[in-house]
Order: C-alpha cells, then structure tokens, then sequence
C-alpha cells in the first residue's frame, strides 16, 4: 500500500493486488498444479488443445449462472438450497411445452422465467413473512418441487427441444460458444447490481445486520425476497442452458449436478462469507472455474469416479480453510 | 386460617385454570402435534394403536431418532452435520465388506465402524473448530469424501452380505416379554442411545456448554469454556449416532449404497420439528425424539393416505415449513 500525503492528511491509496479477491491466488496456484500433472503423468493436452480449455469454461456454464444467484442471497445472509429443484422445473417445463416447436420458443421462456420468480417469492416470503430459517425454508420449496416433479412425470418421454433451441449449447457467435457470451452476462448483471445500484448496497446492508439494516429504514424483506428471486431465476437459466445441452428434460438433472450444495460451495470458497454481508460475483467465479479446471484435471488424469469425489470434498475444506484459518471469529 | 382457606370457589377455580393454561402453554409443541398424527395415523390404520403395531413403529423409527439426537448436539452449538447420510450408507457397505460373508466377524465390523465414525467425527470438529469451516462446508466436504471413500472402498456396489447377527439389531425382536409380548431389538439401541444422550446433554455440563457455544461463542470462550473441544466433542457424537443408526438401517433394509440418502435432511427436519433453534442456542433431547418421532409418523400418515412417494416428498416439505413457522411464531410472541 502507498500513502501520499496531501496537506498533511495521509491519503492511503489501496494497492491494486489488494482489490483481486484471494479465491484468484487459489485458481492460479489449481490451474498451474493440474497443467504441470497433466504435462507429467497425461498428454498435456490441456494446454496444446484449446477445445480443452473452452470446455473447463462450458462445463462451468451452468454451475456459474446458478452460483451468482447464490451469491446474491447468501450476501443477503440467506442461503437457497431450491435451486437444484428449480433447475429441474425448468428443464421439464421446457421440454413438455416446447415439445420440439421452434416457434414456441420465446413463450416457453418467459413462462419458465415467471415460474422461476413465482419459486422465489414463496421462498422469500416464508422467510421474512413466517422466519423461517432460510435453510429449512429452501430445503421445503425444494422438496414441494421434487415431490411434484417426481409424482407427475416419473415416466415417459417429456417431449424434447428444437434443434435451434439446442443452439444455446452447442453454437457459438464465432469461436465464442453462445453459453459462455450468457454466463458472461449473466455475471456482469450480477455484478453492476451488487456494485452500482441502490439494491445491491441494500442488500449488503442485510446481510451484514439485518437489524440495523431494518433501524435505518430499509425495507429488509422487500430486499431479501428481490435476491431470491434473482436465485430462482438464475436457476431458471441455469435450467435452460443445461436443456439446451441434453435436449430433453428430467427430473433429475439438477439433483443429479448437485447444484445446490456446489453452488453454496463455490459461492463460500470465492470468499462470500455464510454470515451475509460480504462478498461478489467474481470471487464466486473463481471458485466455480477451480471446480472446472479439477474437473478437467482428473478427466485427463483418469482419476476413479469415486476417488474424484473424495479429492473433491477435500478440496472444498481445504480451499475454504486456506483463509477460513486466519480468521478470528468463531466458526459454526 | 379458616377465614382465608375459605375462598369463594370461582377463584380458586379460575386460578385452577390459569395455572393449567400456563403449564399446557409450556409444553412443546412437538408433543400435540405428534398425539395429532398419532391420532391421524390410528384411525386410519386401527393395527397402528396396537402394542405389535407401536412395537413396529418404534423399530422403523429408532434410526431417524437416533440420528436426530445426535444432530442435536451439534445443532444445539450453532452448527450443522450433513455428512450424517453418507456415513449411514458407510456404515452399511463397509460393514458388509468386512464381514464378507463371515458370520463371525459380525462384532468386529461394528467396532471398526464404530472407530471409523470417531475418527470423522474429529476430522469434522478439528475442521471446524481449528481450520474454522463453516460446518455447513465442512460436511458437506466430509459428505463427499465419505460417500466417495465407501464407494471407492467397495469398488462402486456393496459386496457381501450382511450376517444375520447384524441384521437382527435392525430387524429383530426380542420375543416374550412380559406385558407388551415381543419388543424390536432396535428399540433397546433407542433406549440405550437416549439415555447416554439424556445423560450428556441434560445432566451434565456438556450439554450446557454446547448451548452456551450455540447461543454466543465468543462469550462461552471468555467465560473460560473449552470451545473447541466442545465443538469436536459434539461432531463425534453426531458420527457415532450416524454409525449406530447406520447399523440399524442396514439391519432394516438391508446392503444398499443409496441407503443413508436423504437422512442428514430428515434429521434436521425433526430436530427442528422438536423445537431446536437452528444456529444454536436451544434444545432439548426429549423433544427432538419426538419430532424424530412425529416425522416417521407423518411419513406413515402420508402412506396411509395413499399418497405416491414422491408426493409425500412434497407434503412433507410443506410440514417441515410449516411446523418450522408455526415455532418461530411462538417464540416471537414470547419476546
């Protein structure tokens, strides 16, 4: 940090490393790992075949848009444990409407997208109107929706989507894949509303003590009910993408992707704090890119299935306490 | 004096009365709630009230009791344990892995599981209490790394069979007993387990300490309480409970790797059903028993009711919401 000194006031200018969230330390550290492993023990393919490194970002695709969505509410010190399910919702809605119809595209959209905001109202709602803790509340919405899902359409085929739906998977605008132009903006919608607008400041203000939040006249409800519509409906997009690339729905793709608990996961190790009150969307990127390249790591690698899932739990405590250690709160 | 015993009777009565709406308005409210599906669930199914009928409920129930006990403590401290599912289904393939069709061995793979859920249990509260994870990270870590341990372990599908000693811990009956006729085996574990966790969480300064940790960790620390060792203490009961209550599963249902899916959600579910505050601070094992209790009970209402499983999913969401206001409700009136 350099200070200057302007009329005898100390002017402390912060040093621009000081601004990068720690959580890129922690991807560059993974990304040269898994490239040097790859160099040693693979073909090193990662880094002479590009395709590799385009599909570390689409296979991030998904994980990434539901990830904002949890940051915004786990910034509100909420948490939202629905959206596999919506997830789910979405991709089945889509498909049984759609039915392989190109033109019912943009209607298929916005149904999808208000049954997104409808899910997160409810949670909101019975969060702040019955304070329910938002751990139990999510869980409940997300079981309501996997209750029906699972009832209703636990066999047959559910229709499937049109090849030009199927574009915002497979195609791309150039060399640049149409999912990763929606998870870009996805991102820096997410992060002018958090950085620039009155919202986005509310909601820190919540998160960070929701009483005084509520003392200084905010209303606390209103803004934690507007994040988790903002959660729904990046899970609605989420939904979409990940249809796009299956080209028909099931029930269980967004259990089956654990997008619940790996979005809380990659949200916390991109340096958003459980307690609300702290944190961005970029941060949360960079956890979500660590999955991708550990992912595309061990493919190359050929580790064991199961072993991957053992390495990944680890990887999760352990990036999580990298900086959880120094601090001087009590964790719980 | 005679004067002043001679009160008019309204009074007293009415005083009667007070003192009992005083005393019924303290009683939880996991126990109306659990007469209520009781109730329900005998009047559709007059076997359900019968001493066999209670008998076979209690051995279905005894592992989710169990199992929310155990999340209890660690609950009551402010945390969460995910990991309690995926060390169910450890203990049920890595069981049947060590025995391997030995019958003998029975005993021995319940210490080695009885070990292994020790030694996640301190994994988990030195993750949390020294490596300071949020515990809802931290197990959902330890979920992965169990649940993909077992299954690298037994190579992806449960190998060997359960014996049939094991099995009867789940399953079995202790015929001729006096009075009731037959009792599950399960349900001696239940009691067992409870009175253990009675013991640590209400008669001793175990369980006080969890709470003061739960309530304000900072004060407990400066009120010279061993915080960290607390933590630890409280994850490793949760483990143990998830081993022992993995046993009875196993014993139930049998060797399967989905086993333990679904059950660190239901267990909080009836912790918080039998009034625990989420992020700590309140409890008592009496009650979450019963909210273990009533959720099993519901579960069976549902059943009866003819509804298809993935409905009862949906409906037992909306409980779990609803019991989880209907609470918070209560104790914001009390304020």
């Amino acid at each position: 940090m350099t200070t200057k000194i302007i009329n005898g006031i100390e002017i402390k200018r912060e040093n621009i490393f000081k601004k990068i969230p720690q959580v890129y330390y922690f991807l560059v550290i993974v990304t040269i790992l898994g490239i040097t492993l790859d160099q040693v023990f693979a073909n090193g393919n990662i880094l002479s075949n590009p395709v590799i490194l385009r599909n570390i970002l689409v296979r991030s695709v998904a994980l990434g848009i539901v990830a904002v969505g949890q940051t915004f509410v786990m910034i509100g010190a909420s948490i939202d444990l629905s959206v596999a399910y919506t997830i789910s919702l979405t991709a089945v809605m889509t498909s049984l409407i759609i039915q392989g119809d190109p033109a019912r595209t943009p209607m298929v959209i916005v149904i999808v997208l208000l049954t997104g905001a409808f899910v997160g109202l409810i949670n909101g709602l019975v969060i702040t109107k019955l304070n329910v803790n938002a751990f139990i509340a999510t869980l409940g919405t997300g079981l309501v929706i996997k209750g029906i899902l699972n009832g209703t359409f636990s066999s047959g085929s559910m229709g499937s989507v049109p090849k030009s739906f199927q574009a915002l998977g497979y195609e791309g605008f150039g060399p640049v894949p149409y999912s990763i132009i929606l998870l870009v903006a996805v991102l820096l919608i997410g992060w002018f509303i958090l950085s620039s607008t009155k919202y986005g400041a509310h909601l820190y203000a919540v998160g960070g003590n929701i009483l005084i939040g509520r003392l200084s006249g905010l209303r606390t409800s209103r803004v934690l009910i507007g994040a988790h519509i903002i959660s729904s409906l990046t899970a609605v997009l989420a939904g979409l993408f990940i249809v796009s690339r299956l080209g028909a729905g099931t029930p269980w793709v967004g259990p089956d992707g654990i997008y619940d608990l790996e979005s809380v996961a990659t949200t916390v190790i991109g340096g958003t704090a459980l307690s609300g009150g702290r944190g961005g969307v970029f941060g949360t990127l960079a956890g979500v890119l660590i999955f991708g390249v550990i992912d595309t790591v061990f493919n190359q690698l050929g580790v064991d299935t199961y072993l991957k899932m053992v390495l990944r739990g680890a990887i999760i405590i352990l990036a999580v306490a990298s900086y959880s250690v120094r601090s001087k709160r009590e964790a719980a | 004096m005679s004067i002043q015993v001679e009160k008019p009777t309204s009074t007293s009565m009415l005083d009667l009365l007070a003192n009992i709406w005083a005393w019924v308005r303290k009683i939880p409210p996991v126990y109306p709630i659990f007469l209520l599906v009781a109730i329900g669930v005998s009047q559709l199914n007059p076997n359900f009230a019968t001493v066999n009928g209670i008998m076979a409920f209690i051995r279905r129930a005894a592992p989710l009791v169990i199992l929310a006990m155990g999340q209890l403590f660690v609950l009551a401290s402010g945390g969460f344990d995910l990991s309690q599912g995926s060390v169910v289904t450890l203990t049920i393939i890595g069981s049947a892995l060590i025995m391997h069709n030995h019958e003998e061995y029975t005993y021995l793979a319940i210490a080695i599981m009885l070990g292994f859920g020790i030694l996640i249990g301190l994994v988990t509260g030195f993750v949390v209490a020294y490596l300071k994870v949020p515990s809802l990270i931290a197990t959902l870590g330890m979920l992965l790394l169990v649940k993909g341990g077992g299954l690298y372990w037994t190579g992806g599908a449960p190998k060997g069979y359960l014996s049939e000693a094991y099995r009867f811990i789940g399953r079995g009956y202790i015929d001729n007993v006096p009075l009731i006729g037959r009792f599950p085996v399960s349900g001696i574990v239940l009691l067992v387990v409870a009175t253990i966790l009675i013991i640590l969480f209400h008669k001793t300064n175990l369980g006080k300490q969890i709470l003061a940790i739960g309530d304000n960790a900072q004060a407990a620390k400066l009120s010279g309480i061993k915080v960290r060792q607390i933590r630890m203490i409280a994850f490793m009961i949760s483990a143990i409970t998830a081993i022992i209550a993995g046993i009875l599963v196993g014993g139930y249902g049998g060797s399967s790797y989905t086993a333990g899916e679904g059950y660190e959600m239901q267990s909080v579910s009836a912790a918080v059903i039998g009034g625990v505050l989420l992020l700590g601070g309140k409890g008592s094992v009496y009650d979450v028993a019963f909210g273990g209790l009533t959720l099993e009970a519901m579960v069976s209402l549902l059943n009866l009711l003819g509804l298809p499983k993935p409905y009862r999913d949906a409906v037992q969401g909306l409980i779990i919401i609803g019991a989880v206001a209907y609470a918070g409700l209560r104790t914001k009136k009390r304020d």
